[in-house]
């Protein structure tokens, strides 16, 4: 294993042609304003314009509100998956529902929170009385969430799986009780798993754009949607582009904040 | 037999909502009407249609291809590039293998669409099969090596200096120690990857071309007239045959279970003569 | 490892007969020889019983792909990789497919049954001699209403929108040239207004507009419209005319002050490699017949005078969606602006969406 590097031509290929190439072309683009010539305009358009701030600060918060209730349901829903007898059958199911379409799904939830929708018929039928379901942040936030639910499950899931039971079990024999079990073996252990969770689901909800025409009915603005708009139907793939960095940087940052800090000065142990 | 917990209320209700569209749409795909509003009626009716409709089998057909064969030329890769992740010294070239790593699974999707296109083209590669296929391994390599990157880095390090030690090579500690160890990982990530090539829409429709189509593309475009129940129709009969496929795994894995228990009680019996 | 090599075994395994059950489907739908045709259409915009027809009458085999916006496809022929024999864009598409000369010019001699159409619809602005496009559809841009929520009298011209009895009631269409064209229509500009100053008094204006806004999407006006969910909306007429259909409720006005008239045509793109079965397509499309099953099939207002004899009394009766002469010369037609001004609307636009 530590000679050999030819296994990893493919791996490296890959990087060189669908990252860096890819990154090299937004990075280029994002340097060109919509009639094709070259200006610093579009960056200068994006941190002097308080729309795209306004944007960028709206995004981060509500992909970190989703982020925090994808994770306060996975959490507890993975420990309690593995807990089961034949939890790789029910990690599937988990899985499952990833496999119908996306926009099929969403338009399931449109049928859902309609003001006749089944969720506005039972609240009538409660007596609470019809709301307003759609188009709030509220609903945009569940469906985000729903969508990704199985992908924070997942790596916590994993995490929990490859816990060592010893380690359960000698802490109970050093007298934890649950709590502290939780609190200082289980948790700090499956760490890495809920890094996984929050790298996959935080920088895509940044960038999510269906939903918020669907759902939210764009009264929520992601960066992700500025993105779909430039390069869809404004064409300035220029100020696209500058938003593409700005998500690439973003996500370095998040990747520096969630580092495995282990792996820094060798193995301590 | 593990006690009823009451945390399992959770559980079921998590369930309850991860399957409460699914439910929906199922439930509408035999409606005898033509939206998702108003149930008129028990009807067959959208799936005749869905019988009928060769473009639409076609397209399922393209899909599943292309999500299996990308999934598992991703996963070859992405697990040697997880195993050369894994093997690389110094932290700062292995962060940042990582964080490459990470570009395509955290950038929009139109943004990598849209440049896999320029490139494509750059390159004068004709648009179709093989673009989809490229684009779509290209999109699912990292996801796989996140999920096998936390496996091998759980090997035991002292492992496979054992298996050095006792002088095992390169090839031999690779497959007889390593791969059986990190095997639930690379599955994870077939499935992962073929989760996103299924799912996939916005870097599909960007690379396709000359007739070729897949799902999703399809039922973005024919969305625009409101969602055919057609495509419901074939969702659930997707459902049912994904959903037939776990609970076979999940069969299969619990035969082989007891047929290995059999086998332990048996040498256990033999050992007590 | 054995495992994981008969996995990938099986893996191949299914590709391979997926391949080959796709291969002998096609093989028996495709006619064997080698004419084709291909198509790159809006989805859903063509019924499918012509294309069979077509494929009969003339053993062309016809490979139909599909888009769901003028820009996502102006974008893939531009880029090129891909020969499609006909598309269908709108109007200022149409002209700025031209500009980015990207358009076959159309043989008109080639074209006989171009007669049938309405002298009306040919020769406007974004093709002044339709050197380059044949209209297929066309239709307006106005308002929807639910009369279970709305009168009539309160919904016949755009100004009314802003009254504040209908908070949190209208939908709006995520189009920058619509939404700003109809505040630019209010203070008395024309909907090609260039001038910055025009465009930030209409957009104040429009936001204005947004305590009323109770959403702003594309196509899925439809769908919530149908469905009761908002009283009013601001959509094209094609999409009207299908709501309509499906819920007696809704109503369609074209505010008589002037609107947006807009045109889907068919144009031939310079990569194009059957330029011949093209225009026996275009011939096939042409006549009436076919035209009016076509426009019956999309509900859309057809271009085509010969076909409205074929089509249902009731649907051509309809002064909503076949407008009279008086009421076409106020509506207006979009023009491909320049690039700069596009970029105005659509940063205003924007600007427009992030107020709450």
């Amino acid at each position: 294993m530590h000679k050999k590097t030819t296994y990893l031509i493919p791996y490296m290929l890959w990087i060189g042609l669908f990252v860096i190439a890819p990154m090299a072309l937004i990075l280029y683009q994002s340097f060109f304003n919509i009639s094709g010539h070259f200006t610093m305009g579009n960056y200068e358009q994006y941190l002097t314009n308080g729309v795209y701030l306004k944007m960028t600060f709206n995004s981060i918060l509500y992909a970190l509100i989703i982020t925090m209730s994808t994770l306060l349901i996975s959490y507890p829903t993975a420990l309690l998956l593995n807990r089961l007898k034949n939890k790789q059958f029910w990690l599937l199911l988990v899985i499952l529902p990833t496999w119908i379409n996306l926009l099929l799904k969403t338009y399931a939830f449109i049928g859902l929170f309609s003001q006749n929708g089944s969720v506005n018929d039972f609240l009538r039928f409660v007596g609470v009385g019809s709301h307003q379901i759609l188009f709030t942040d509220a609903s945009f936030i569940f469906v985000a969430a729903y969508i990704e639910i199985p992908f924070m499950i997942l790596p916590i899931f994993n995490s929990l799986a490859e816990l060592n039971p010893s380690m359960i079990n000698a802490s109970r024999d050093l007298g934890a009780n649950s709590w502290q079990t939780f609190r200082r073996v289980i948790l700090p252990l499956t760490m890495p798993g809920v890094k996984a969770g929050f790298q996959a689901i935080f920088i895509p909800s940044l960038s999510l754009f269906m939903i918020t025409r669907l759902i939210g009915g764009n009264r929520v603005i992601t960066l992700g949607t500025a993105i779909e708009e430039h390069f869809l139907v404004t064409q300035n793939w220029g100020m696209g582009s500058t938003i593409g960095v700005v998500l690439i940087l973003a996500m370095f940052v998040v990747m520096y904040l969630t580092r495995d800090r282990k792996a820094k000065g060798g193995r301590i142990q | 037999m593990k006690k009823w917990h009451i945390s399992n209320l959770y559980l079921i209700f998590v369930f309850l909502v991860l399957y409460l569209p699914i439910i929906y749409l199922i439930f509408y795909s035999f409606n005898a009407g033509d939206t998702m509003d108003h149930f008129s009626g028990f009807s067959w009716r959208h799936y005749g249609t869905l019988l009928s409709d060769s473009r639409m089998i076609s397209i399922v057909l393209n899909t599943l291809i292309i999500a299996l064969l990308s999934s598992l030329i991703a996963t070859i890769v992405g697990t040697l590039g997880a195993l050369g992740i894994y093997s690389t010294k110094k932290a700062a070239v292995k962060n940042g293998l990582l964080s490459l790593n990470n570009v395509l699974m955290v950038s929009p999707d139109v943004i990598i669409g849209a440049s896999f296109l320029i490139f494509f083209t750059f390159l004068g590669f004709s648009l179709g099969f093989g673009s989809v296929l490229l684009s779509h391994i290209a999109f699912s390599i990292p996801i796989v090596v996140l999920m096998v990157l936390p496996k091998i880095n759980e090997l035991p390090a002292t492992m496979v200096d054992a298996a050095y030690d006792l002088g095992a090579t390169t090839w031999q500690t690779l497959t007889k120690v390593i791969l059986p160890a990190i095997t639930p990982g690379i599955f994870a990530g077939f499935f992962m990857a073929f989760t996103y090539s299924l799912d996939d829409f916005a870097v599909t429709f960007f690379v396709t071309g000359n007739g070729f189509s897949t799902l999703s593309v399809e039922i973005y475009s024919r969305a625009r007239q409101g969602v055919d129940l057609e495509v419901n129709a074939l969702s659930t009969l997707m459902f049912i045959v994904s959903l037939l496929l776990v609970v076979g795994y999940y069969l299969l894995g619990r035969y082989n279970q007891s047929r290995r228990m059999q086998r332990v009680k048996a040498a256990e019996a033999k050992i007590n003569q | 490892m054995k495992k994981l090599m008969m996995v990938i075994a099986l893996v191949l395994f299914i590709c391979g007969a997926l391949g080959g059950i796709n291969y002998s489907m096609n093989a028996r739908t495709s006619t064997s020889g080698s004419k084709t045709l291909n198509i790159y259409n809006w989805g859903d915009y063509i019924d499918p019983a012509l294309i069979t027809k077509f494929e009969h009458e003339t053993g062309y085999h016809v490979v139909y792909e599909t888009f769901d916006s003028n820009e996502a496809m102006l974008t893939k022929i531009k880029q090129g990789g891909t020969s499609y024999d006909l598309t269908v864009p709108s109007d200022y598409t149409v002209q700025r497919m031209r500009r980015a000369n990207l358009l076959e010019k159309v043989d008109k001699s080639k074209l006989p049954a171009l007669k049938n159409i309405d002298s009306r619809f040919m020769n406007l602005s974004f093709d002044p001699h339709n050197s380059y496009s044949v209209p297929y559809f066309w239709g307006t841009l106005g308002i929807v209403y639910n009369d279970r929520y709305v009168k009539a009298e309160q919904v016949q011209h755009w100004d009314q929108l802003w009254n504040p009895a209908f908070k949190q009631q209208i939908i709006l269409t995520d189009s920058a040239r619509d939404m700003l064209g109809v505040a630019l229509i209010t203070q008395g500009k024309s909907v090609n207004a260039t001038n910055t100053n025009d465009l930030r008094a209409a957009n104040n204006k429009l936001k204005k507009l947004m305590p009323n806004t109770k959403a702003v999407v594309d196509d899925e006006i439809k769908m919530y419209m149908e469905q009761n969910e908002a009283a009013i909306a601001v959509t094209y007429s094609g999409e009207a005319a299908e709501m309509m259909g499906n819920n007696s409720h809704l109503h369609y006005v074209v505010p008589s002050e002037g609107s947006n008239m807009w045109f889907d045509n068919w144009v031939i793109p310079k990569t194009a490699k059957h330029k011949k079965a093209a225009y026996a397509f275009l011939n096939f499309m042409l006549q009436p017949k076919n035209a009016a099953k076509n426009a019956e099939y999309i509900g859309y207002a057809t271009p085509n005078k010969v076909a409205m004899k074929y089509l249902p009394n009731k649907v051509t009766s309809n002064a909503e969606f076949y407008p009279s002469d008086k009421v076409t010369k106020n509506l207006q037609v979009y023009k491909d602006l320049p690039l700069r001004v596009i970029g105005e609307y659509n940063d205003l636009f924007l600007e427009f969406k992030m107020t709450k």
